[in-house]
């Protein structure tokens, strides 16, 4: 019993100093009626005293009938800490936009106490509810009380993970497309692909409704569903012209950072060159009262973005430049059924969509997903003259037959 | 046979709807603009003439049970029980009534949460598990964030900056927070190879899997003391980590070695530039539990060049465009090594391939 003895923490302790709120207080404020998150403590402790984690890897646990949603976690020094010998953490699909009620949080607070740790993460990187830490035999029960009290356990291993999104047209003027709709069907069309695993591995959808990508869809989903518009910029001058009285430099601030330079500014009205506007929304984010997107609104998809294992980091690159996104999603979902075709048929163990995209080449996978190459999918045309051309004509093929 | 209760599965999460404002669902895709009143409290105006108001507070999201309570508890206080969250990690309260703000905003500082985060300023702070929950963690996650944002709550709670900053942290190279695309990235990293469990690799992991898994092909397989297991030629380990997701005798983890690289200048966002990826400024610091001071100190020393350089709303990545790299890491005082040049695929694309350079 090495330091689960004398209970104390000193250099957790450190951490609870300081104006920013302390994790350490937050495991504090439990870890007296709850041996789990005080045994936490205590291993934590060592492991600030130690430099080093004390878990051990993986372990297969879950929920009957899913393959998903619960991350197995053992410690490696199960004597010493018995309490937290498992502590094995359940995802739980948040609501779209991580909208809560005090009493769906209370709900949530009362079934993890009873559970678990009574600590939770909100939320995972994915956008889950995270609840941190119970053992095996509560895995079951946990389950139980969640779907009674209308949550379900979200993604995890080799398939879509949870789908997350920003705060869309419930709060922003700029969102050009119903990004908790999408998001909210998505979850629900592609429940069985959530929790039984049978992908080569993970796939995300992230739903944002600007170019501005509050979600990070670009940087952290495979296929990134990001709101456009393709048409003209909303101009009102009366607000643009408020904005200049009230002493905003327009010419350096607004059209000195517009990347292609289409907005002018004549000193008392913008003129903007909607054609090369590349939706950029910085002009629509300095003055949002005189600017908005266009009423023809939709999405751009993109596909493959990824952290760095294995193959290396990926932004996602473009699909389709332009979609309206209206339920019932049709096109949106057969898309995205033939790439999960190409990708479970030729996608190795562990691939994501994004590294078998660069493995085959975009052209090759354009082809397998029915998808026609248009220069909107590239940055530019290749550089290099090995092209590898499919067909050659040969000298008595010339005779017809 | 017979089951006592059907059990529940499938059901999806609960439906947003029923979990939002009145005020929301009136005004839902209806909304006309929105300002920053101050910092952290944001209104939103629609076209019905209606204004939501939220006041951001921030979280360690690290989050008890007692303090989803109290976040309950105020939420009832001061906007009808309506709360929500934002994706990085901070805490919305929604409310209608505007002459609550200020109460609500002093309720929250004096329970310890500070109100801030919105429009241009440093927001919370992206992060993964670390000691508390990973087995590949090299570091821990939020001590080294509250160590950070300790020192940076001044920025979050309204100091000026001249745009958005992002910073994110990431306890290993899996970036379960994603950290390669933020103006400040805080990685974990391992330093040694693989100390490799020959008694009981075969029996625990496929060979095949635990070879085919490296990037760059170190590993073999080998017989060792008359047992089937993989030998790893060290030369060719960049430290990823990927054998020991796949195979468990294959820990990188090591006290002496691990620690911290910080990078910076990505985005996500389109607005001005395009998206980009964080790129590497320190490759090495120690860890130093339990406030690990030097990457604090190296945060700040970043982040106050770019408050008294940059121009306004330029992130971090467009500054540095602007006055090029020689000149970040002579403001910074980095010093530049042979770790900052790429040696993976494509690296000859990150050579400098023109003459265009400042001499001054």
């Amino acid at each position: 019993m090495a330091d689960s003895g004398n209970g104390k923490t000193p250099l957790l302790d450190e951490l609870e100093k300081g104006p920013w709120p302390s994790f350490v207080t937050q495991i504090k404020s439990v870890a007296e009626k709850n041996p789990r998150a005080r045994a936490l403590l205590q291993l934590l402790e060592r492991s600030y005293r130690e430099k080093i984690g004390h878990w051990k890897h993986g372990g297969i646990v879950g929920v009957f009938g899913y393959g998903g949603g619960v991350i197995g976690r053992y410690s490696d020094l199960p004597e010493e800490y018995p309490d937290v010998a498992h502590f094995h953490t359940l995802r739980v699909n948040q609501p779209s936009g991580w909208f809560y009620t005090s009493d769906s949080l209370r709900t949530l607070a009362d079934l993890w106490e009873e559970h678990g740790s009574g600590l939770t993460n909100m939320h995972g990187s994915t956008g889950d509810i995270i609840l941190l830490g119970t053992s095996t035999d509560e895995l079951e029960p946990t389950f139980e009380a969640l779907t009674n009290a209308g949550f379900d356990l979200g993604g995890s291993g080799s398939c879509v993970r949870t789908p997350s999104c920003c705060i869309g047209q419930a709060r922003c003027e700029w969102a050009c497309y119903d990004t908790l709709a999408l998001t909210h069907d998505l979850t629900m069309a592609f429940q069985d692909e959530l929790h039984r695993p049978f992908f080569p591995y993970k796939f995300k959808f992230k739903c944002a409704g600007c170019p501005n990508d509050c979600v990070a869809s670009i940087a952290r989903a495979d296929m990134s569903i990001i709101g456009t518009w393709r048409d003209d910029i909303q101009v009102d001058k009366a607000a643009v012209k408020a904005y200049a009285d009230d002493g905003m430099n327009i010419e350096r601030d607004v059209c000195g950072n517009c990347p292609t330079k289409c907005i002018q500014w004549a000193g008392k009205e913008i003129d903007i060159d909607n054609e090369n506007c590349v939706k950029c929304m910085h002009c629509i984010n300095v003055m949002p009262k005189a600017l908005s997107p266009g009423k023809d609104r939709g999405a751009t998809i993109l596909l493959g973005s990824k952290a760095p294992i294995l193959e290396g980091a990926i932004i996602s690159s473009v699909l389709i430049p332009f979609i309206k996104i209206e339920p019932p999603y049709t096109e949106i979902k057969e898309l995205t059924e033939k790439i999960w075709d190409f990708w479970g048929e030729h996608g190795k163990n562990r691939e994501r969509v994004g590294e078998l995209m660069q493995r085959v080449g975009l052209g090759n996978f354009l082809e397998e997903i029915e998808l026609e190459p248009i220069p909107e999918m590239i940055a530019h045309p290749r550089e290099n003259p090995y092209i590898f051309f499919e067909e050659y004509f040969e000298e008595d093929e010339e005779e017809g037959e | 046979m017979a089951e006592a209760k059907e059990r529940k599965t499938d059901i999806g999460p609960p439906h947003y709807e029923k979990l939002m404002p009145p005020i929301i669902k009136k005004n839902y895709g209806k909304w006309k603009y929105h300002e920053r009143l101050k910092p952290g409290v944001l209104v939103h105006v629609a076209e019905s003439g209606d204004k939501l108001f939220t006041v951001r507070a921030g979280s360690p999201r690290l989050v008890s049970v007692e303090y989803l309570r109290k976040y309950a508890e105020l939420a009832d206080k001061y906007c009808d029980g309506y709360l929500r969250f934002t994706s990085r990690n901070n805490v919305e309260f929604l409310l209608t009534d505007e002459s609550k703000i200020d109460p609500l905003i002093k309720e929250l500082k004096s329970e310890g949460f500070p109100v801030g985060g919105v429009g241009a300023a440093i927001s919370n702070i992206v992060h993964t598990q670390g000691w508390v929950h990973c087995h590949s963690a090299a570091t821990d996650a939020s001590g080294i964030v509250k160590s950070v944002m300790d020192d940076l709550h001044e920025y979050f709670a309204g100091k000026e900056v001249p745009g958005k900053l992002r910073i994110a942290l990431a306890c290993c190279l899996n970036m379960c927070g994603a950290v390669h695309c933020s103006d400040i990235a805080i990685l974990g990293i391992h330093r040694r190879p693989p100390r490799i469990d020959h008694s009981n690799l075969n029996k625990v992991c496929e060979i095949p899997n635990v070879i085919a898994s490296c990037p760059t092909g170190a590993i073999r397989p080998a017989t060792v003391d008359g047992q089937s297991s993989v030998e790893v030629e060290e030369d060719r380990c960049m430290f990823c980590a990927n054998c020991y997701t796949v195979c468990p005798s294959m820990p990188l983890n090591d006290p002496l070695n691990d620690g911290l690289s910080i990078w910076v200048g990505g985005k996500v966002s389109n607005a001005r530039s395009e998206p980009r990826f964080s790129k590497l400024a320190i490759p090495y610091i120690p860890n130093n539990p339990p406030r690990w001071p030097e990457v604090v100190e190296a945060v700040r020393n970043i982040v106050e060049v770019w408050v008294k350089h940059a121009r306004k709303y330029e992130r971090m990545g467009e500054f540095i465009d602007r006055i090029g790299w020689p000149r970040f890491f002579k403001l910074t005082g980095i010093e530049f090594s042979k770790e900052h040049i790429d040696d993976y695929k494509y690296a000859g694309l990150t050579y400098k391939r023109s003459a265009q350079l400042r001499h001054s």
